[in-house]
């Protein structure tokens, strides 16, 4: 599942990312594509706590974060 | 019988009192669960974040570091929409600027309590001490949130429980109440120390949690409304007042500004929103144009936007204006000289 939470500020990538995760299996993997710059700390944070993996965390040449998860519990 | 663990949902705002408040629970071996809720004025690292001058503060949501740190699950909850009435119509007024403080904790409490019928826990914590704030937590005051959130004696305030009557927790036994707190006033070494103890990291924003205590932040969102000649708003009118200089040359427009490149890129997010102009020969900032501005408006924002630019010394400076359907004109404007620049168009 993609997310799109560009231009969104800290905590409405968490909080897509949070909706979206109630939608899916534990495994599944969705990939968030932010430019809040906050998100490259708020996600893995918010993803310890709810025990969901962060597969890859890149920064694009647009300047764009994509973050990968899969869903824990 | 084991008697079940009893379960608290703290309203976890990132500030050292409701972290604190979470921990003497944990310590009472109560199960606890945050929730904070994104108003969209909630005053956050984002701000930082989006200016790239401004890195080396942490970048982070403080609810979050809150919770990583007490071990806790946090339910991060927008309420945007809900929380346009608490700010539009206070029952209980405003405070110094647009803040409807009183109001804002039984909506938080209120929405606290919903949840914690929801998901079957027992009782609420918050971090508010007596006497701290000015409209929301005097000793008439607290009672006024418990009555209107609905949250009655399942409201606990550990610490400064001991200051209050008993609530259904303390009466309860699942809490107990000597080894709750009795702090009182603006004084912070108490809970400075304690976070020191526990070897917590706080947050400290200057000026409160909230842009609505912001003299700055409400004279652009009175600004906003002024303009419509209605009180309304919406998710992107909040977070714009957050960003870039604002200027309202004519009543009929008004400029938003990047003053760096992060803010830029920020802005850039609005470019199928609004009118925006730019000097594609030099290098200067985006301006986003909102309102109806006729032509004689945008040759002056156009001089405006030049005069930001790197090109503010040349005679003339080609300026672009973008429509928000992708359509582009420009324009070969003279940058308004520095002397023309009122200061009454900063919001």
């Amino acid at each position: 599942m993609d997310i799109d939470a560009r231009f969104l500020l800290c905590p409405m990538p968490v909080i897509r990312l949070s909706a979206a995760m109630a939608k899916v299996a534990i495994g599944d993997r969705l990939t968030v594509r932010c430019t809040d710059p906050g998100a490259l700390y708020d996600i893995p944070a918010w993803c310890r706590l709810e025990g969901h993996e962060i597969l890859e965390t890149r920064t694009e040449s647009s300047g764009e974060i994509v973050i990968v998860v899969r869903a824990g519990r | 019988m084991e008697e079940r663990k009893r379960k608290a949902v703290v309203l976890l705002s990132g500030g050292l009192d409701s972290m604190l408040a979470a921990r003497l629970m944990l310590d009472q071996g109560i199960h606890v669960e945050g929730i904070n809720f994104f108003t969209g004025f909630c005053v956050e690292g984002h701000t930082h974040a989006v200016r790239l001058d401004r890195r080396a503060r942490p970048v982070r949501n403080n609810a979050l570091h809150s919770a990583e740190q007490l071990g806790i699950r946090l339910h991060i909850i927008e309420v945007i929409e809900e929380y346009k009435d608490v700010v539009l119509n206070p029952r209980h007024g405003y405070g110094a600027h647009l803040n409807p403080c009183l109001d804002c904790k039984s909506f938080m409490v209120g929405h606290a309590r919903q949840w914690m019928e929801e998901h079957g826990f027992d009782f609420i914590v918050t971090g508010e001490v007596l006497g701290q704030r000015p409209m929301s937590q005097r000793r008439d005051t607290l009672p006024v949130v418990a009555r209107e959130s609905g949250a009655l004696d399942r409201l606990l305030r550990p610490l400064c429980a001991k200051l209050l009557p008993p609530t259904l927790p303390e009466r309860e036994g699942w809490v107990d109440r000597e080894r709750l707190l009795g702090l009182s006033g603006r004084n912070r070494k108490p809970q400075i120390g304690m976070a020191h103890a526990y070897g917590y990291e706080y947050a400290q924003p200057a000026g409160g949690c909230c842009f609505l205590t912001d003299p700055n932040y409400t004279k652009k969102l009175r600004d906003l409304w002024g303009s419509r000649g209605e009180r309304r708003y919406d998710f992107d009118d909040i977070m714009l007042l957050k960003i870039g200089r604002h200027l309202r040359p004519r009543p009929s427009f008004k400029l938003i500004i990047g003053r760096e490149e992060g803010e830029n890129r920020f802005l850039e997010g609005y470019r199928n929103r609004f009118v925006h102009l730019w000097t594609p020969e030099h290098n200067g900032p985006l301006a986003l144009l909102q309102g109806a501005a006729d032509d004689a408006d945008l040759d002056l924002a156009c001089a405006i936007a030049a005069r930001f630019g790197q090109g503010r010394a040349a005679q003339t400076v080609r300026v672009a204006v973008g429509e928000p359907n992708g359509s582009r004109h420009d324009r070969e404007v003279a940058p308004l000289p520095p002397h023309a620049l009122a200061t009454d168009w900063y919001l």
